[in-house]
């Protein structure tokens, strides 16, 4: 029976070392829930919290109704898939299968109808005699899965399950794991630093940082309305650059270096006063047009079929450096015309879309426009 | 040139395993002389191995080498082998200093384990005999089995414990269900290191022992002064039991290798 999880100002620290200060989330029964963040942010340390193999320093940990601090790993009744997958390397697939069923004293009519039906699921019964040496990671990984899934556990626990997996069979297995999870109709708790995969695969996503949740929503509003710079950029490619917010006549201005002026209608009735702000407008947010918007020059471009990048560089408007994106040059992301290419060094202006764009205080701290749906503050984070 | 260089390297290699090996075919052959003599062959006879089972103090001797060197192999397998396995799930530094405390009994000559453990057993009064030889073989057998367990644990992959729990065992059942079966190949290896160890072992048990004891190390040091070639016949079978030993412990690896290999082609 697969059951919703309830997470209340968790701690977990390592003597002195703070790793998680305090944080809460809920997980609805059956709903496909991503930590994603980058490596050190505390997703997996979260998840092995919720599986019983890293201790709690504070908090309570619910499944159901069920506070499950002091249960140990084998009594939570949960399904886990690790990074390496973790099969037994002694024992064939189908034992691997029925290892978690043994422990439970099913009949043996049971345990071979279960593991059957879970080894079709998979598509490995064609494997099941093979030991896990002469299986390949896709394959590993369909053990892994059907291992955890068997013992009809309350909830699935998935710890950056693709990584080691090659770019094309990421693709396959994210398509796998999604429309199984759906099938079993199970709560699943997924751990990856990888942004596409966790927006391809979850109902809803908390996006974590230093141990704390940034945001949790569906992908698509924390695609579009992300609540803070830290989660513009982690999540897809973005352009940032510093602008000046003025409130004219009750009209909200945000303006660049070079004096383009962006009338916005969407800023939050609070933030209405004039200060410095971050623009974070994603590579398809900005347009290249001749009218009006920041003026630039075309300096490279790459054709990739469907789009075309370009990257443009202004005089007055750089954008800012991250980890991500080292250059002061604007990315751009076009639909293809069937004319010409725009040829380098062309002079353009840049128009930014201004429904779509997010404008962010100078700090980063909190994005300033309308829309932004963050269930973060659902469950008491500050 | 070319011939001179494989000639010089083939002469070097029968010259070293002459050299290694020369005795121990000088005793295999002359435990089978028919005379007492032990420089001249006279002719083919058994008669000393009838001698050596007809002996009673060669007979006690065999029996308690052999229930000492089953007794202490098990005990030190594993006491070793849960030690190995504690151990890599213990902080840095408290593993960097067991194992090379461990180490030391390996490196430390014989004599010096020894006359420790006889000052040991006088200095709390205990007297030597069937135990205090026991202990002794027990503790230094364990370094060897430890030794021999911890790179494979090394190689053991953390969340394979993990996840029998997840998948309900219990700590124990993951231990003996997959970590154990894991370590398999190495707790053998480790265990028949551990009984060659204890089945040749001459200096620590001559001081352990006490005068009701002995093995056959220690009767075969007893009667040097009166040598005959029982003593032969006596090391031709420990040469033929260790050889075995050894020969397990690195042909069934092999053949098991190239079995799994097999499959897959």
């Amino acid at each position: 029976m697969s059951v919703g999880i309830k997470i209340n100002h968790a701690v977990k620290a390592y003597g002195d070392n703070v790793v998680i200060p305090d944080l809460s989330l809920e997980v609805e029964d059956g709903e496909f829930f991503t930590l994603l963040g980058p490596s050190g942010c505390g997703k997996t340390t979260l998840l092995r919290m919720i599986a019983g193999f890293n201790s709690i320093e504070g908090g309570d940990f619910y499944f159901g109704d069920k506070r499950i601090n002091n249960l140990d790993p084998a009594k939570r009744n949960i399904g886990m898939v690790f990074q390496n997958y973790a099969i037994f390397p002694h024992l064939t697939v189908e034992k691997n299968v029925q290892f978690g069923l043994k422990n439970r004293k099913v009949s043996k009519e049971e345990m071979e109808r279960d593991t059957k039906q879970f080894m079709d699921l998979m598509h490995i019964t064609e494997y099941k005699d093979r030991m896990p040496e002469r299986l390949s990671g896709g394959q590993q990984q369909r053990v892994a899965l059907a291992r955890a899934l068997v013992i009809k556990p309350d909830v699935l626990l998935m710890d950056e399950p693709l990584s080691n997996l090659d770019a094309k069979l990421r693709v396959e297995m994210r398509t796998v794991i999604k429309q199984i999870q759906r099938e079993v109709g199970i709560t699943n708790v997924y751990v990856t630093h990888d942004q596409e995969e966790a927006m391809s695969v979850s109902d809803r996503i908390a996006v974590m940082n230093l141990g704390e949740i940034q945001h949790i929503g569906k992908p698509k509003d924390i695609y579009q309305r992300p609540a803070n710079l830290f989660v513009a950029s982690f999540i897809g490619r973005t352009n940032l650059v510093n602008a000046k917010l003025e409130i004219r006549d009750g009209e909200a201005h945000v303006v660049f270096a070079d004096g383009y002026d962006l009338v916005m209608d969407n800023i939050l009735p609070e933030e209405m006063h004039d200060q410095d702000v971050i623009v974070a407008a994603r590579p398809e947010e900005v347009v290249i047009n001749a009218e009006e918007g920041i003026h630039a020059k075309v300096d490279d471009s790459v054709f990739l079929g469907l789009n075309t990048h370009y990257y443009v560089l202004s005089d007055q408007v750089h954008c800012i450096h991250t980890e991500d994106k080292d250059d002061d040059r604007f990315e751009l992301i076009q639909e293809s015309m069937i004319d010409e290419i725009i040829p380098n060094g062309t002079e353009v202006r840049l128009r930014i879309k201004k429904e779509k764009v997010n404008v962010f205080t100078a700090d980063g701290s909190k994005n300033i426009v309308k829309g932004v749906k963050n269930d973060k503050y659902l469950y008491g984070n500050d | 040139m070319k011939f001179i260089k494989k000639l010089v390297s083939s002469a070097y290699f029968w010259l070293t395993m002459l050299f290694f090996y020369l005795p121990i075919i000088y005793v295999i052959v002359f435990s089978f002389n028919e005379s007492k003599s032990l420089t001249r062959f006279t002719g083919f006879s058994l008669q000393w191995y009838q001698k050596l089972f007809e002996s009673r103090s060669i007979r006690e001797a065999i029996y308690y080498t052999l229930l000492i060197a089953v007794i202490a192999t098990i005990i030190s397998t594993i006491i070793g082998t849960l030690t190995a396995i504690g151990l890599s799930k213990s902080n840095k530094i408290l593993r960097a200093i067991v194992l090379q405390i461990n180490d030391i009994p390996m490196m430390n000559p014989d004599i010096v384990t020894a006359i420790g453990f006889m000052l040991l057993f006088t200095s709390l009064g205990v007297d030597k005999g069937l135990g205090t030889i026991l202990l002794a073989h027990i503790s230094f057998c364990i370094p060897y089995v430890i030794l021999t367990v911890m790179p494979r644990l090394r190689q053991l992959d953390d969340n394979l414990a993990e996840a029998a729990l997840d998948l309900g065992a219990t700590p124990l059942q993951a231990l003996t269900k997959v970590i154990i079966p894991q370590l398999k190949g190495s707790i053998i290896s480790g265990a028949l290191i551990a009984f060659t160890m204890s089945f040749d072992d001459f200096v620590i048990s001559f001081f352990t022992s006490g005068p009701k004891v002995s093995n056959i190390a220690i009767y075969v040091y007893s009667s040097i002064k009166r040598i005959n070639p029982t003593i032969n016949a006596l090391s031709t079978i420990i040469v033929v039991i260790v050889t075995t030993v050894l020969i397990i412990v690195n042909v069934v690896p092999m053949i098991k290798d190239r079995k799994t290999r097999g499959i897959e082609e």
